[in-house]
């Protein structure tokens, strides 16, 4: 059954400013005795989330809102296994995939078609799944002989249409997005549409950040609202999103 | 898929992962390489161009200063010059492994050890393509190796598996302390100058005091493990112990390293 617990997760972020990342400054403040700096550690520490808790059941959408700053990307960061959090829990039950940057691991020397084999290895696909699917990607990506010419060739459509191409051929049980997938011209912005539709009503648990209530109230069931790192409001979709757009 | 598990990864686990994937590090290791040179005509064989020119200036040089014939001194130094670019190199790059992956690091869950074994896989591709000068030292004087050069196998083995460690640890308090990769560089830059690379053991003067010169050196072990068994000769078993202790030794501090610290690294990239 996949889900996801997160019981009262707390990040915080040390800052390291460049005086206290230097392995000197830690030795010189040894010999000076340490009085310089504002903490005996010599770094503030930023609260990114604090003590969200939260629980996601297979077949939920959740949607994330708030402020630029709020802890979206960190709580999107933290479900999808990057962060650990610093204080609290968190337990995923379930195959979990990010579509944050679907550029990430594009080489623009490589041809498209090893930068199919590349991106494809970093989403986790075996060799032998991937070389089944190969054909499926290269079709819908329309890119035809430019498969085998170098990305840095590509217009920035043509590369965001091989990126989105490999990226959501994934069957993810859990999917992580920043925002909609938006691409290529109108031709193949329908179909790219329809493509992520497809993913979105297959996977189990759908987790998407965005600022469009359209968006938001079209795909989810429920939306969080997140301020300063807190969860400011938890519930069903129509009535968080009346109450966060109402104000703005 | 990227799978995030509910329970925090133990450095064993990483380290397991990493390795069972490794098609992902080679992948990865391997495009580094082919990046840097896809451009040019000769590809990464300038490496080995380059390389061929240093040994040869430096092996004229030193082998006319120690009074050395040249049948010798130059396949000397050239195991010794191809290999200690392939130590300093696994350990500087090794400091930025993690740093260098920033990106990939903060959005997908793939464990740590996979960016280690990419910075060793793209150095032992590296490697391969200079290693080719050997055999063609050798036939210029007209020598040959015989069955003992085997043992270099495992020499090279156990010489990675003790780079690796010393990769981990550094890669860990690199991404903390960002001005140690400067000091590690200049740290690699004097052993260069105390292993014996560019003089050979037998001229230093006899004596108690230069057996121990030899002996404290780690990289004085590990570049005979390999290179003594292709230049004809073999290394000496406390060659082989020091070497074996050492990994085992540094591996049990890697790990337990890497276990305290390993959930605190997306955090200091």
């Amino acid at each position: 059954m996949t889900s996801m617990h997160l019981e009262n997760v707390t990040v915080d972020f040390p800052i390291y400013n460049t005086r206290s990342r230097s392995l000197k400054n830690q030795v010189m403040s040894l010999a000076t005795g340490g009085t310089i700096g504002s903490n005996p550690e010599g770094h503030v520490v930023i609260r990114g989330l604090e003590n969200v808790t939260l629980s996601l059941k297979e077949g939920e959408r959740l949607g994330l809102i708030g402020h630029n700053g709020s802890g979206k990307t960190t709580l999107l960061r933290v479900m999808s296994g990057v962060y650990y959090p610093s204080g609290g829990n968190i337990t995923i039950n379930g195959k979990c995939t990010s579509l944050i940057n679907i550029s990430l691991g594009i080489d623009p020397e490589a041809t498209g078609r090893e930068n199919i084999g590349i991106r494809g290895a970093l989403l986790g696909f075996k060799k032998k799944e991937l070389a089944e699917r190969l054909a499926e990607i290269e079709e819908f990506s329309e890119l035809g002989n430019f498969l085998d010419m170098p990305v840095r060739t590509y217009s920035t459509g043509m590369q965001l249409r091989l990126a989105f191409s490999i990226s959501t051929v994934i069957q993810p049980e859990i999917l992580i997005m920043d925002e909609w997938l938006a691409t290529g011209d109108e031709g193949f912005q329908h179909k790219a549409n329809e493509r992520l539709h497809d993913l979105v009503n297959k996977t189990k648990i759908l987790i998407i950040a965005s600022h469009s209530r359209d968006l938001l109230v079209k795909n989810c069931t429920r939306i969080v609202w997140l301020e300063h790192g807190r969860v400011k409001m938890d519930g069903d979709a129509e009535t968080v999103a009346n109450a966060y757009f109402g104000h703005h | 898929m990227a799978t995030a598990t509910s329970q925090k990864m133990t450095a064993w686990q990483d380290i397991s992962a990493s390795l069972a994937n490794f098609r992902l590090a080679a992948l990865l290791g391997w495009q580094d390489v082919a990046q840097r040179y896809r451009r040019s005509s000769v590809g990464a064989f300038w490496l080995t161009i380059n390389m061929g020119v240093l040994i040869g200036a430096l092996g004229l040089v030193f082998g006319t200063i120690f009074n050395t014939p040249m049948s010798e001194f130059l396949p000397f130094i050239c195991v010794g010059l191809i290999m200690w670019g392939y130590f300093s190199s696994l350990v500087t790059e090794g400091c930025g492994s993690f740093v260098a992956n920033t990106e990939t690091m903060l959005q997908l869950p793939i464990p740590f050890f996979t960016y280690i074994l990419r910075t060793w896989w793209r150095n032992t591709i590296i490697l391969a393509h200079n290693i080719i000068i050997f055999p063609l030292v050798l036939l210029i004087f007209g020598k040959f190796v015989n069955f003992d050069a085997l043992l270099a196998i495992p020499g090279f083995i156990l010489v990675s598996v003790n780079l690796l460690w010393v990769m981990v640890i550094l890669a860990v308090l690199c991404t903390r302390y960002r001005d140690l990769t400067q000091i590690v560089q200049n740290i690699m830059q004097v052993g260069m100058y105390v292993t014996p690379i560019m003089w050979m053991p037998k001229n230093l003067p006899g004596g108690a005091r230069s057996q121990l010169m030899l002996d404290y050196n780690p990289f004085y072990h590990l570049i005979s493990i390999v290179r003594e068994p292709l230049l004809g000769g073999v290394a000496t078993p406390l060659n082989w112990i020091v070497s074996i202790g050492m990994a085992l030794i540094g591996w049990v501090v890697a790990l337990l390293f890497l276990n305290r610290y390993r959930t605190r690294i997306t955090y200091w990239l």
